[in-house]
């Protein structure tokens, strides 16, 4: 029994861990349809500027915490500008293609850069933070993921439900034709987009650096891990992401207990293809119409 | 006796047959009967080993880019788990040699068609996905297949590794570069005219209508659910087909070389190569294959270089960076690939030398 609940406890924390890293990806999805192959390496990006923020230049964490958003942020924007926007109106396989293409890239250059070893960041978040449940013990960067996690469901809730912007960037997810003729600026909306999702990706970089280490090959694997969240949860729907995180780090932890851990890595794709074939939008997406 | 047609200067094609022909001029043909004269009767005679290993290597991932033309290309479906089919192939081809003692030319087809219908399972999901679901099912599909033949023991023995004896004919036993370089180049010019009349066929009309606007092609009486699984299909077989040659000449294989790099290696000889285009299949295979192989000399290269070695660089993922890039710089300046290029080239001929 005590085993089965420490189970529990780390599959919603890793599958917490799953769905934060899955909202950069949704948010892009959400607004130009855009399947980012690039996300893990996005994530890779945002972890390791931060390391080298902190182990290279000293900064305070604070400080490199926020130089890492501005920075991805920016950087988010840049790729935007200079590879998608191009390809506004081109034909799905060559986005698709182009962001395969940036995460060759981007890895390339992470690992001419940092290498390919493990690299970890220095202890720094509060011992206060974790949680003791009985014998059940929550370390302290998962408390703070979980934090983390509801903060930016709510943020996100209310920029898409309330905000002018995330109605924009609705408008144009949901037809861009259509936003484009009612003078939704919708180069604006990617750009933002793209920004943000960059952004958010870094953060949870930063998270998942601080639970295991740095390691381009690790972060660019959750990047793919990514699509079973999304699609459990439906592609467009942010609490779906997090909700389709829990559940897929929950079987993962799961199969990991009780069956084998050489299962761990190969079942979030099973359950994808089942999925699929029963309920393709996911638990919360929107289903599209079709009429032949 | 017809008149041979060499350079026209406008569309003068006035029924469907003409629509259909496979060369556009005469001088076409003439040019693909001397190109092929030249690469069986000269080529594997005069060029050195390591030249004809890298042409081996061209021939069979042209086959398999093909394959994956006719998927992604002409019926417009997007697969990430080719590298694994072609795995599949191999595995297929190398089991059956060596539990079943089938001789090549027999195992080199059933590996094809095993993959055939483990390409169709993963087909399957199209039935009801289009575009951006039908990629993540193949996606899954990658992993699943990768999982399966590192740790299905009994059959694959895992990590291992199987060992396949060299195919013969007659006694004459196929080994060696140049022997295989026959195999693969009769078995690409088979595969190629096959792909090229599957696609003036009703089946590649279907494909085509269901890539342009699958819900007219409904519309018109077309069962796309069929039709995609079937692409899927004649993908996976060539595939298969291709991992089966590859089995017979690396000899011994492993689950190594067929993971999602190799998928993407895949997309990427299409899309670089240029989409909907069969020779383009075969331009997009020869210039991956020869970047891999200057990158790789670059990089052995640079390793040497005095302040390279002293810093302690490790100049091994320059290749990755610079493949990237390569992908990238093709979408955004020539999406339609080596194919649009090469056709650009040819009809700045057309009207040689008055041409304006």
């Amino acid at each position: 029994m005590e085993f089965f609940l420490q189970l529990l406890v780390n599959g919603v924390c890793v599958g917490l861990l799953y769905g934060i890293s899955a909202m950069g990806f949704v948010m892009i999805f959400k607004s130009s349809s855009v399947l980012n192959f690039a996300h893990g390496e996005l994530l890779a990006l945002g972890a390791f500027f931060f390391l080298a923020l902190i182990t290279w230049a000293k900064l305070p964490i604070i400080v490199a915490f926020l130089l890492t958003l501005v920075g991805s942020f920016v950087l988010g924007f840049l790729i935007e500008k200079f590879f998608l926007r191009p390809l506004i109106g081109e034909k799905l396989i060559f986005v698709i293609m182009l962001t395969v293409g940036l995460a060759a890239m981007f890895k390339g250059l992470i690992l001419l850069i940092w290498g390919g070893n493990l690299r970890t960041y220095p202890n720094f978040l509060p011992e206060t933070l974790a949680l003791k449940l009985g014998t059940i013990y929550i370390a302290p960067v998962y408390s703070a993921t979980l934090v983390i996690s509801v903060l930016f469901l709510v943020l996100f809730g209310l920029f898409f439900k309330k905000s002018a912007q995330g109605i924009y960037m609705r408008s144009v997810a949901d037809n861009q034709m259509a936003a484009l003729s009612l003078g939704v600026h919708v180069r604006r909306v990617f750009a933002l987009s793209w920004a943000i999702a960059a952004m958010v990706a870094a953060m949870s970089g930063i998270v998942l650096g601080i639970i295991n280490g740095v390691n381009v090959h690790d972060l660019s694997s959750i990047g793919l891990k990514v699509f079973p969240v999304v699609i459990l949860g439906g592609l467009d729907s942010i609490g779906g992401a997090i909700i389709g995180g829990i559940i897929i780090g929950l079987l993962e932890t799961f199969t990991g207990g009780y069956l084998s851990p050489s299962l761990t890595d190969v079942v979030p794709y099973i359950v994808l293809v089942f999925i699929l074939l029963v309920k393709p939008y996911g638990l919360f997406g929107l289903v599209e119409i079709e009429r032949v | 006796m017809r008149r041979f047609s060499f350079h026209p200067c406008g569309n003068y094609r006035e029924n469907y047959k003409q629509e259909l022909s496979i060369f556009e001029t005469d001088y076409g043909r003439l040019c693909v009967i001397f190109f092929l004269i030249i690469l069986f009767f000269v080529a594997p005679f005069v060029v050195s080993p390591y030249m004809l290993y890298i042409l081996n290597t061209i021939g069979i991932a042209a086959i398999a880019a093909i394959g994956l033309n006719i998927l992604i290309g002409f019926t417009g479906q997007i697969s990430l788990g080719h590298g694994a089919f072609f795995g599949v192939g191999a595995y297929a081809a190398a089991i059956l040699a060596t539990r079943l003692g089938l001789g090549f030319y027999l195992a080199i087809p059933a590996a094809g068609i095993i993959t055939a219908l483990v390409g169709m399972i993963f087909g399957i999901p199209s039935g009801r996905l289009k575009g951006l679901y039908l990629t993540i099912a193949t996606l899954a599909g990658q992993f699943i297949i990768e999982y399966v033949l590192i740790h299905w023991d009994s059959l694959t023995k895992g990590t291992m590794g199987i060992t396949i004896p060299a195919p013969n004919v007659f006694h004459w036993e196929i080994a060696g570069d140049k022997s295989f370089f026959f195999l693969i180049f009769l078995s690409l010019v088979l595969m190629t005219w096959f792909a090229v009349n599957i696609m003036r066929s009703k089946y590649g009309r279907a494909f085509i209508a269901i890539r342009d606007n699958d819900r007219a092609a409904e519309g018109m009486g077309i069962p796309i659910f069929k039709y995609k699984l079937l692409s899927f299909g004649i993908s996976s077989f060539y595939a298969g087909f291709a991992g089966a040659l590859w089995a017979y000449y690396m000899v011994s294989i492993t689950t190594e070389p067929f993971n999602l790099g190799l998928s993407v290696e895949y997309i990427a000889m299409v899309i670089i190569g240029g989409m909907g285009n069969i020779p383009g299949a075969i331009f997009g295979a020869t210039f991956i294959t020869l970047l891999n192989e200057l990158l790789r000399y670059v990089t052995g290269l640079l390793m040497n270089v005095g302040f390279v070695t002293s810093s302690g660089l490790n100049m091994a993922p320059l290749r990755e960076f610079v493949f990237g890039l390569a992908i990238v710089l093709f979408i955004l300046l020539e999406p339609r690939g080596i194919a649009e290029l090469w056709r650009i080239f040819r009809s700045s001929f057309r009207l040689w030398p008055f041409s304006y």
